[in-house]
């Protein structure tokens, strides 16, 4: 029993000292390294969170004249108002094209994270259109994550000019109207300053001028945006038309997006007068080459119509 | 004999039991601007937190993109021109509770206590000391506090155009309940 005993305070002082001895070792480090352990632990619980998609890989939902990867946000209408004027060209006497305008007045609305829709109205021959964008993949900023963001857009519009006078006989159908458009949006954020995007697109016309002419138009569009400073960016968009109507120029845009409080102002120099992808990417008639380049610029305003479900309660001022 | 050595583990076990971390990844904090033009709100539910209930070391770290606003526009804006969220992803605190030995976890109760440590916000470490409370309930403890952060002191820029959109001093509320482990 004697002998016993000492054996046993001896165990039980080193588990005593063994805490003692643990905490004076751990005095010793900074307290930002005992922080560390446990954010160590906290980074192993979030082992277990899922992915993290990227975001702002445009500043909007157009590039320049075309559609951007971006989503307006769920519950969020974005109200559009975008000009096109006249060519620089016309020089003084049109005030450099400023004493002509297209004008395209329009709404998005979010509807979820993934899916859009929009309505607009644009001078252009006096054409309506509705659209809807949905996110196929989504780019992640995790490890190993999903590279690359793809949506598709779709639209179909009609324009509402006076029928045209055929000849007897023939007869001018609702129908000879309308156009639709059918885009991939492939879009990779390679940085906070760059991102860039391919647009494969297909547009069909339901009437061409002549039978020579194709009712569908397949074009690549190629644009990118380069950030200046975290509120400023520069914007390029470029569509090549693989098959072309007669008489139309591929388009080439630059923009400059600038961002206020809660606007979105978009300037461009473009040789598009028109703002639905049907005009822009297959009719467009203006040259670069030429002179024929057009000043325009995009206002979007956004408004929550219904708020994130963390705010539902709130009574903060709604707008 | 036999008592000796029972006392004996059993003190080993006690001492090896009372090292206990209370843990989340869904604590709640978020921030709160006020000014006359506008009334600013942000709540981030995915916050994680350890706590020592027997060193007192305390870690909180929010992920700032997790922060949610009422305008989407606004979140964008907060992500990408005010914290830089791709160059800063993380907000955190690293420090103790320096009064941990007045809670009791064995005992339901609220207890007022006080934190310090080190904050970094957008990069910028500063020495600081909040004050907050610990709720003790079953295997749970609640940390609650409330505190100040001056935008300035983080080097987070607001430009001249929505200076008096938000507000100098922005109210911070953390609300999290941590669990047991």
């Amino acid at each position: 029993m004697m002998r016993i005993l000492p054996a046993i305070l001896l165990t039980a002082s080193v588990f005593a000292i063994q805490p003692a001895y643990a905490q004076d070792n751990k005095a010793k480090k900074e307290q930002a390294d005992e922080g560390e352990d446990l954010l160590d632990m906290l980074d192993e619980e979030n082992g277990k969170k899922g992915k993290e998609y990227t975001t702002a890989t445009f500043k909007t939902s157009r590039v320049v004249n075309g559609h951007s990867i971006e989503n307006t946000a769920a519950g969020v209408l974005d109200f559009k108002v975008n000009h096109r004027f006249g060519e620089l060209k016309g020089g003084a006497s049109t005030f450099f094209g400023l004493d002509n305008a297209n004008t395209l007045i329009g709404f998005d609305y979010g509807i979820t994270d993934w899916l859009m829709i929009g309505i607009s109205r644009s001078t252009y021959q006096k054409e309506f259109l509705g659209f809807t964008k949905v996110k196929i993949l989504r780019q992640t900023d995790n490890k190993g994550g999903m590279p690359l963001s793809v949506s598709y857009y779709g639209a179909i519009s009609a324009q509402a000019m006076p029928a045209p006078v055929l000849p007897p006989g023939a007869e001018f159908h609702f129908s000879n109207r309308l156009f639709y458009v059918n885009q991939l949006l492939i879009a990779r954020k390679f940085n906070k300053w760059l991102s860039l995007q391919l647009m494969p697109t297909h547009i069909h016309y339901n009437l061409v001028p002549t039978t020579a002419e194709p009712n569908d138009v397949i074009a690549l569009g190629v644009g990118g945006r380069l950030k200046l400073s975290n509120r400023v960016s520069l914007n390029a968009e470029y569509y090549y038309r693989f098959n072309e109507l007669n008489g139309y120029f591929n388009s080439l845009s630059l923009g400059l997006d600038i961002e206020t409080g809660g606007h979105v102002f978009q300037l461009m120099l473009t040789n598009a007068n028109a703002m639905t992808e049907r005009a822009f990417i297959g009719q467009t008639t203006s040259d670069w080459a030429d002179g024929g380049i057009h000043f325009g610029f995009n206002i979007s305003r956004v408004f929550t119509i219904v708020k994130p479900k963390e705010f539902k309660s709130s009574n903060t001022n709604k707008w | 004999m036999k008592r000796i050595v029972m006392v004996a583990l059993f003190s080993a076990f006690a001492y090896g039991a009372s090292a206990q971390k209370y843990i989340t990844r869904t604590g709640k904090v978020s921030f709160f601007s006020s000014t006359p033009v506008e009334n600013i709100q942000a709540v981030n539910n995915e916050a994680g937190a350890v706590l020592d209930s027997k060193t007192g070391d305390l870690v909180f770290q929010t992920a700032i993109k997790s922060f949610k606003f009422e305008k989407a526009l606004m979140q964008e804006h907060f992500n990408e021109n005010y914290m830089e969220s791709d160059k800063y992803p993380k907000a955190d605190f690293k420090g103790k509770i320096t009064d941990i030995s007045k809670v009791n976890f064995a005992k339901d109760g609220k207890y007022d206590v006080v934190s310090t440590g080190k904050m970094t916000i957008h990069g910028v470490t500063k020495d600081v000391t909040i004050p907050g409370t610990v709720t003790v309930k079953g295997n749970q403890a609640t940390l609650n506090s409330k505190f100040k952060v001056k935008p300035q002191d983080y080097k987070i820029n607001i430009p001249k155009l929505v200076e008096n959109k938000i507000a100098k001093e922005i109210e911070v509320t953390v609300n999290s309940i941590l669990e047991k482990k």
